[in-house]
């Protein structure tokens, strides 16, 4: 009796060790991905990160030197312009959502919002073609600014009404007991607030929206020039990466894994501030 | 005066922010409409069951349009890289939820976090210069050359090893999306409330069989959302598998061949298409995406928030 | 507060850019030529002192046609001039011709990667085609072999590139196809993007010769200046005359050797010019006659300037092409070329006339 519950904890004892093996291996493959392309463009693209990097437009292809400022300049521009078009829509919406949850859109809203959160963001571009590109009879950075724009307004919406709906119901109630007006808590109270967690929800937004570049193919449409004026085509960073990965020209390669070093970059600096931003407690 | 503020003020507010957040609402409809629109030259011509499974894409000679290939490469694609996906990132969630230390577990949330925000242009790069070429020459063309000499009936069935086709591009969809379903499956086992596992522990289980019997069969329902979650996010998923898909307008049936994707279709043919015809078949092209994307994503949402419901219930 | 400031900087650059009077004209097209045009973009930049910019998008000839016909662009770009069909549906639907400008001749070449073979191999249109219907499928096929007796071709199978978008390299390459085999002329056609039965697909002349060089046992079609900044090996092609001839400056001047037609639109394909090399072709720019009908030129200012721009290609631009390995234009097809410029107006104003006569 009792060697038979030893070779039964024995048995256990082993599967557990199996078990946590597996476990393990699955997680290192999981992640084996990311370290692999982190370390092939350390390797490959640092060599191209210098100075003139940042501070000079493209070269023609075949010609050595150059940069790709026009292509950061333009990400922060395109981006940035999507991101004012999308904050009114995306935090209307998701202020609705926290604020109202009896409002009888909501559960239409809601599903709508997320569905749109998943959609393949080259949809968003064709949108942005049609209602952007053809009226305006040329392809521009404000196409583009709309085309991210429409991306990140679901985004906003959900972080928006996850960030609100972690603010204790007492702030409200204290608002309310006052003699405030339902805006005016929410305005002066709630958002304030929650300010840290919507600026950690905008920043990653912006975020995600700078990484992408199917929406931009048709509605940005790159430049080798530096461009201010949104009403032109602009460049951005993932568009010029994808034009240099598929190109046959070795120092464009560099530029490309340069760039996504850049992303990279930019995006763990995103990650990690938003990480520190929504460490307040309430 | 004070009525005008409070009353008149709280009406103000909330009608604005109605419209507003009706643009959300007056996005989705607005894409299903102008995609509608604009792909209704192709969709009339062949009809909508006719278009969705036409095998031809021949802009130059039959100018017949069919979209099945692309169909069907999305599926496969995004299937397969589920599947692959699923164990490695429930796995990263089980070690990062109950095995792993705290700062480490800190760490391994970070990464998650970050490998979900990695432009896919910067997978894509990755995919052309490094896997594809290491595939080609270790795997593809050795059991091509092998098959050469022993079993020549294979090689119809192998296709051409070049590196670019549905298995590199199976790889690399799989390991984009494993943070979607790895941080569901996370947070979902994170919730289980402390009581079953503790209950569990005192009854003398390991770690290994709390998981199975406890926390787990609760969880379920939270990394079923992931799982499509990230099959959402496989389905339209773009350059990445532009970038490595091989690109052919055939129906995908070869082990190395090329392939091509709804996204990656209109990607790649979108600003050339001369033809109305073929603008419009692309336009339908991506109509048929909206419409499965918007099938998975629905699933995904509604069972994400049943699951959600669920566990507040429970709470 | 900060984000303000930056916001009203951004706004006031911006609008000094366009007090500036900085005009950007936007073309889009062809791969085919694109290294050749982005050196006049940046040439021509830099001496208009950055007042006049261009911005040139290599997006393949389907693209450079269509976005000519969506008025998207300035100017498109394209190496197959446009048919009858469509010049039918620029004079009905803007009543105004559309002016094809052959600019420079290029060669479509075969591009393979075969490590170990040194000497350039020799192919014959119908080989080719052969190749490219997936007939010839292992690079020692005897078909190969009998053209290069004096090479050892390894068992390599053959992987096969072509164009995944719509493409003048294409039309010129399929074309060429279609005149020398007659299988692929009924099974496949010619076109800008044709139903290939075999390979896999490149984006631009930039993703084929990305993909040759990257896999051992490829071919693919590419631009001559391709290739020879990527150091990829061509191979010679059979002439209608019988002679095997690579691609150089030489036999694609000779190709274009015979009469032109006044519009410039012409095939050289299979020429009968006994050295011409058989797939040269030549590049074309796309002007609406009528520049006011094009929505993408705003202004006067814009259209003098593309017409500025157009006729120093024409002219001191064509001092770029052959270093860049284009044929430069003839004499007489530089005339043809600046004829049909001079009929550019805008808003009744003979612009065309006034700059070319200068």
């Amino acid at each position: 009796m009792s060697r038979e519950r030893d070779l039964a904890l024995r048995r256990r004892y082993w599967v557990e060790r199996l078990m946590l093996a597996l476990v393990a291996l699955g997680t290192l493959l999981a992640f084996l991905v990311l370290f692999l392309v982190l370390a092939y463009a350390l390797f490959q693209g640092a060599g191209a990160l210098n100075l003139d990097f940042f501070l000079k437009d493209m070269r023609p292809p075949g010609e050595a030197g150059g940069g790709l400022r026009q292509a950061i300049v333009g990400t922060l521009l395109v981006d940035g312009l999507g991101l004012l078009l999308a904050l009114p829509f995306g935090l209307a919406a998701g202020i609705l959502l926290a604020e109202y949850p009896d409002h009888p859109l909501n559960p239409y809203l809601r599903l709508l919002s997320d569905t749109l959160n998943g959609m393949p963001a080259i949809l968003f571009g064709l949108l942005a073609f049609i209602l952007v590109v053809k009226p305006m009879g040329g392809f521009s950075g404000l196409s583009g600014a709309f085309a991210l724009g429409f991306l990140m307004i679901p985004i906003l919406a959900r972080s928006t009404e996850g960030v609100l709906s972690l603010v204790p119901k007492e702030v409200r109630e204290a608002g309310l007991a006052l003699g405030l007006p339902r805006w005016r808590v929410i305005l002066s109270l709630v958002l304030p607030t929650a300010r840290a967690g919507l600026i950690t929800g905008i920043l990653l937004a912006f975020a995600r929206a700078a990484g992408e570049a199917a929406p931009l193919l048709f509605t940005a449409f790159g430049s080798p020039l530096l461009e201010l004026n949104p009403l032109k085509p602009m460049d951005t960073l993932p568009l010029r990466l994808f034009a240099f990965a598929i190109s046959p020209y070795e120092d464009w390669h560099q530029k490309a894994w340069a760039a996504g070093l850049v992303l990279f970059g930019f995006i763990t600096l995103t990650s990690l501030l938003a990480r520190w931003a929504s460490r307040r407690r309430f | 005066m004070k009525r005008l503020y409070t009353h008149f003020g709280d009406r103000v507010f909330a009608l604005v922010l109605l419209l507003l957040a009706l643009g959300v609402v007056a996005l989705a409809l607005l894409m299903a409409y102008e995609l509608y629109r604009g792909g209704s030259l192709a969709l009339g011509r062949f009809g909508l069951l006719g278009f969705a499974l036409g095998r031809e894409w021949d802009p130059a000679l039959e100018k017949a349009f069919g979209a099945w290939p692309y169909i069907l490469g999305t599926l496969i694609v995004s299937l397969s890289a589920l599947s692959l996906s699923f164990f490695p990132a429930l796995a990263a969630a089980i070690f990062a939820a109950e095995y792993a230390p705290r700062w480490l577990a800190q760490i391994l949330n970070f990464l998650l976090d970050l490998m979900a925000a990695v432009p896919s242009v910067v997978y894509g790069l990755w995919g052309i210069f490094v896997l594809a070429p290491w595939l080609r020459d270790k795997l593809q063309l050795p059991l091509y050359l092998w098959a050469a000499e022993h079993a020549p009936g294979l090689l119809p069935l192998l296709g051409v090893p070049t590196g670019y086709g549905l298995m590199t591009a199976i790889l690399i969809l799989a390991s984009m999306i494993v943070p979607y379903t790895a941080a569901l499956a996370r947070d979902a086992i994170a919730l289980v409330p402390r009581e079953h596992r503790e209950a569990a522990y005192a009854l003398g289980a390991t770690r290994w069989e709390v998981m199975r019997l406890a926390i787990l069969p609760l969880a379920r329902g939270g990394i079923l959302a992931g799982a499509f979650l990230a099959l959402a996010r496989a389905v339209g998923e773009t350059l990445a598998v532009t970038m490595v898909i091989g690109n052919s307008h055939k129906l995908p049936y070869t082990l190395f061949g090329g392939a091509a994707t709804m996204p990656s279709v209109i990607a790649n043919e979108f600003t050339e298409a001369v033809e109305d015809l073929h603008l419009s078949a692309l336009i339908a092209v991506g109509f048929l995406l909206f419409l499965v994307s918007m099938a998975v994503n629905f699933t995904a949402a509604y069972v994400l928030r049943r699951q959600e419901r669920l566990v507040k219930g429970v709470l | 507060m900060r984000a303000k400031g930056v916001l009203l900087a951004w706004v006031a650059l911006a609008g000094l850019g366009l007090a500036q009077q900085t005009l950007t004209l936007v073309g889009a097209g062809a791969t085919f030529p694109y290294p050749l045009m982005a050196k006049y973009a940046d040439e021509y930049t830099r001496l208009t002192g950055g007042k006049v910019r261009v911005n040139y998008q290599s997006i393949g000839s389907g693209g450079g046609i269509r976005q000519f016909l969506e008025q998207t662009v300035h100017f498109g770009a394209s190496d197959a001039p446009l048919d009858d069909g469509r010049l039918k549906e620029v004079r009905e639907r803007f009543k105004t011709q559309a002016l094809n400008l052959a600019y420079a001749l290029g060669a479509v070449v075969p591009v393979y990667n075969l490590p170990g073979v040194k000497e350039p191999l020799r192919f014959t249109g119908p080989v080719l085609a052969d190749i490219y219907l997936g007939k010839v499928k292992t690079w020692n096929d005897p078909a190969l072999q009998e053209l290069n007796p004096g090479v050892k071709l390894p068992p390599l199978p053959i992987t096969v590139v072509h164009r995944s978008d719509g493409s003048g390299t294409s039309y010129v390459f399929t074309e060429y196809l279609a005149k020398v085999s007659r299988e692929w002329a009924q099974k496949v056609g010619r076109g800008t993007s044709v139903e290939w039965p075999v390979g896999v697909g490149g984006k631009g002349n930039e993703g084929v010769a990305g993909v040759v060089r990257q896999t051992p046992g490829a071919i693919g079609y590419v631009e001559l200046t391709y290739a020879k900044q990527n150091s990829l090996a061509y191979g010679a092609v059979q002439n209608k005359a019988g002679r095997f001839l690579l691609a150089d400056l030489a036999s694609i001047k000779a190709a274009a050797n015979v009469p032109l037609p006044g519009d410039m639109r012409v095939s050289l394909t299979d020429t009968a010019a006994p050295d011409g090399y058989p797939i040269a072709s030549f590049t074309y720019l796309l002007l609406y006659e009528n520049l006011s009908v094009n929505e993408a030129v705003k202004s006067e200012a814009e259209a003098r300037a593309l017409v500025e721009f157009v006729k120093w290609i024409l002219t001191e631009g064509q001092r770029y092409n052959e270093p860049l390995t284009y044929g430069a234009l003839s004499p007489v097809a530089q005339q043809r070329a600046l004829a049909l410029l001079a009929r550019v107006t805008y808003e009744g104003k003979p612009l065309g006339k006034e700059i070319v006569g200068r």
